[in-house]
């Protein structure tokens, strides 16, 4: 036998799931907007229906462009398939509603983004499934949160607001002991920084949007099944062990050993939520995932630069960011995220709310948005924005002080950063 | 379903939905560190057009309780235990790899119950190399890396099995994760010690049917010629005519994936022209 050996991340960012079209030999997969496909015969017809063949029906299911950003995304993150959503926050309920219902309970990190935390809060116990929140850094509280209902544990790879490093092998150690799948927000980090399957992590969504897109063009949300969770084993999942009325009966835990997630996902999920992605959003997304080693390691390279000017400045607080030493968690992250902490993180100036103010509005290169991981530096200012209605007191309780920034480090010439850094630190202490 | 008798207890998917009176059946069996989910889209396929199907776990594979069963004639003796416990007298067998080898001394060993037989992915004699082996012995993991790497021709096998969207690739990779430590290396040296496939090849009497993958490194299209002759040799004698050889392009050995299309389509058409294995309207 000859030698064969897997290809290497920056060889499958670029290959992974894109052929040439058999149609035409268009080298980059095409757009393929088309809102269905057709059928060969009758014969085919009812067999695509049934899951006897492979292809392509109706494009909320799934989609000749969407499938290649899929298989790219799997490949990339050691997944055994993945699914497209139309959001990152679709991405997440998908997940969940997989393997979740009325009744069902999830354990969670507190440190999660602002939507995810609402979905899980407010939203989902609507719909009865009840979530506990916990200190990510505390195992005792994860495995103490967990009930009989429990259906799975959910944390972010870096926790918002203050970038904590979820510490994925004792929590995954943790949801198994239970029985119970690890969910893992991993958008911040992007498999080139790390891929929680190789730390314990049993499912993975991303949002799309920011980094693996990395030009802040389209929305997008993906979700990953590692496939390493024993579904059948577990006890817990008759989603996935048992006869589904929904779809004549189909055991998905028979028709995939592995896989039968995704099968569920896709066959309930897109076909009833129907938050699929677009094909146009897909194409963008892939582009954007060949160029992310290139772009990851300038991320990091910039923001280590940042990070380490705005921890040296008189004007600044404090800095929180897991690659520097006074970090909670720098050791944590030195052992899952050698490659770097990502290109988001918060800071806190020795100002006040009007301070903060003026810092964003002098700043000339990074942009002041609601966004992170473009190609471009940004910038948001919670209390005047999206925490705007907290007084100083409610802030601080979420972690949040008065001048606290948060920054998203894009790709330009770190010394022009800092140039417009100081110029806005000069505004901030003008006032 | 489960299969038991005092001989065996056996997991068959039976494609997705029961077998109704009259059907023919066809028993799919699986290649080493495998399990029946290798044949989803083939099985179900038939199950659903006029075939009673049986997709088996074998012995201390997926949920086939164990003990593994550590020679390819004592897994031909299983599986037709199997078939005793399921009452099912006549058959047509299909395998894979292992399974192939199987399928081959099982239809030797009671040719009676067979009606037609395909060989995906064979070869005689399935000789493993020593670097595999001992990485099946000492290192599992290299092993699955080097199978895998091995066993499939792209890394882009399009549309995707079992849809669009998944990884054939790393599905593989998992699958073989599953199986209990161990079972790699009893599955590989029971296919490295069986030297008798051409001996079993003498005592056929049901057409056969040879699927290969032109890009196959783990059990290449020339690693079966000798068996195809002797198949053919045999058929002839008895006036059973030629065995029949289907070659898919682009294709490795994980084919029942990258082809699934192509690997149903040959078997469909094998099947339909030969009595006894013929669909139920």
């Amino acid at each position: 036998m000859s030698e064969r050996h897997y290809h290497r991340f920056d060889t499958l960012a670029v290959h992974a799931g894109s052929s040439p079209d058999p149609a035409h030999g268009a080298r980059v997969t095409p757009i393929y907007l088309s809102a269905a496909f057709s059928f060969r015969d009758s014969d085919q017809a009812a067999a695509l229906f049934n899951v006897e063949h492979a292809g392509h029906v109706y494009s909320r299911i799934s989609n000749p462009t969407t499938a290649a950003l899929e298989e790219r995304i799997a490949a990339l993150e050691g997944g055994v398939g993945a699914i497209a959503t139309a959001s990152g926050q679709a991405a997440l309920h998908l997940a969940i509603a997989t393997i979740a219902g009325a009744g069902s309970h999830i354990v969670a990190s507190r440190a999660l983004y602002g939507g995810s935390h609402n979905l899980l809060r407010y939203t989902l116990r609507r719909f009865g499934i009840e979530t506990s929140f916990v200190d990510p850094g505390d195992p005792e509280a994860w495995r103490a949160a967990i009930r009989p209902e429990s259906r799975l544990l959910f944390g972010e790879t870096l926790g918002n607001p203050g970038l904590d490093v979820l510490d994925i092998p004792t929590v995954s150690a943790i949801a198994h002991e239970a029985g119970l799948p690890l969910l893992v927000d991993s958008t911040f980090t992007t498999p080139w920084l790390m891929r929680p399957a190789d730390h314990g992590a049993d499912l993975i969504v991303h949002s799309a949007t920011k980094f693996l897109s990395g030009h802040g063009t389209v929305i997008g949300g993906l979700v990953v099944d590692t496939g390493r969770f024993d579904w059948e084993a577990s006890g817990r999942f008759p989603e996935l062990t048992e006869p589904y009325e929904g779809f004549h009966g189909m055991v998905f835990a028979e028709e995939s050993t592995v896989a039968p997630f995704l099968l569920r996902a896709r066959r309930e999920g897109l076909r009833d939520f129907g938050a699929c992605m677009s094909p146009f959003n897909a194409f963008q997304i892939l582009q954007g995932i060949e160029t992310l080693p290139l772009r990851m390691q300038r991320h990091v390279s910039n923001a280590h630069i940042i990070a380490r000017f705005l921890a040296d400045h008189p004007m600044v607080r404090s800095v929180s960011y897991p690659d520097l030493p006074d970090h909670p968690d720098h050791v944590l992250a030195q052992r899952l995220l050698p490659r770097g902490s990502g290109a988001v993180f918060s800071f806190e100036l020795k100002t006040d709310r009007a301070g903060g103010r003026r810092f964003v509005e002098a700043l000339r290169i990074f942009s002041h948005l609601a966004n992170v991981g473009d190609a471009r530096s940004l910038v948001i200012h919670p209390a005047s924005t999206t925490h705007f209605r907290m007084d100083a007191a409610a802030l601080s309780r979420m972690g949040i002080g008065e001048g606290t920034l948060r920054v998203s480090i894009g790709l330009e010439d770190p010394e022009d950063l800092i140039a417009d850094l100081k110029t806005a630190l000069r505004a901030a202490e003008k006032g | 379903m489960r299969l038991r008798s005092s001989r065996v207890d056996a997991y068959a998917y039976s494609g997705g939905c029961p077998a109704r009176e009259g059907e023919p059946t066809i028993v799919f069996i699986h290649g080493a560190q495998h399990d029946h989910s290798v044949w989803i889209l083939q099985s179900r396929y038939l199950a659903h057009h006029g075939y009673a199907v049986l997709a088996l776990d074998l012995p201390g594979h997926g949920r086939s309780p164990g003990p593994v069963r550590s020679s390819i004639e004592d897994l031909a003796d299983w599986v037709l235990d199997v078939l005793d416990a399921a009452a099912i007298p006549r058959t047509s067998l299909i395998g894979h790899s292992m399974g192939s080898l199987i399928a081959l001394e099982a239809a030797a060993r009671r040719p009676a119950a067979v009606c037609t037989l395909s060989l995906l992915g064979t070869s005689a004699p399935m000789q493993v190399s020593p670097a595999l082996l001992n990485a099946a012995r000492d290192d599992e993991a290299r092993a699955f890396d080097l199978i895998n790497a091995w066993s499939h021709s792209t890394i882009n096998a399009l549309p995707g099995c079992p849809g669009p969207g998944f990884s054939i690739f790393n599905q593989n990779r998992r699958l073989m994760e599953r199986q209990a430590p161990g079972v790699l290396l009893n599955d590989f040296a029971a296919c490295n010690a069986y030297q008798g496939a051409l001996e079993a090849a003498a005592r056929l009497t049901c057409p056969t049917l040879f699927i290969s993958g032109q890009r196959d490194l783990m059990t290449p299209p020339r690693a079966a010629t000798s068996l195809v002759a002797a198949v053919g040799q045999r058929l002839r004698s008895i006036g059973a005519g030629e065995p029949e050889v289907i070659r898919i392009p682009d294709c490795g050995h994980a084919m029942m994936a990258e082809k699934p299309a192509e690997v149903l389509r040959a078997l469909k058409t094998f099947l339909n022209r030969h009595e006894g294995a013929k669909p139920v309207a």
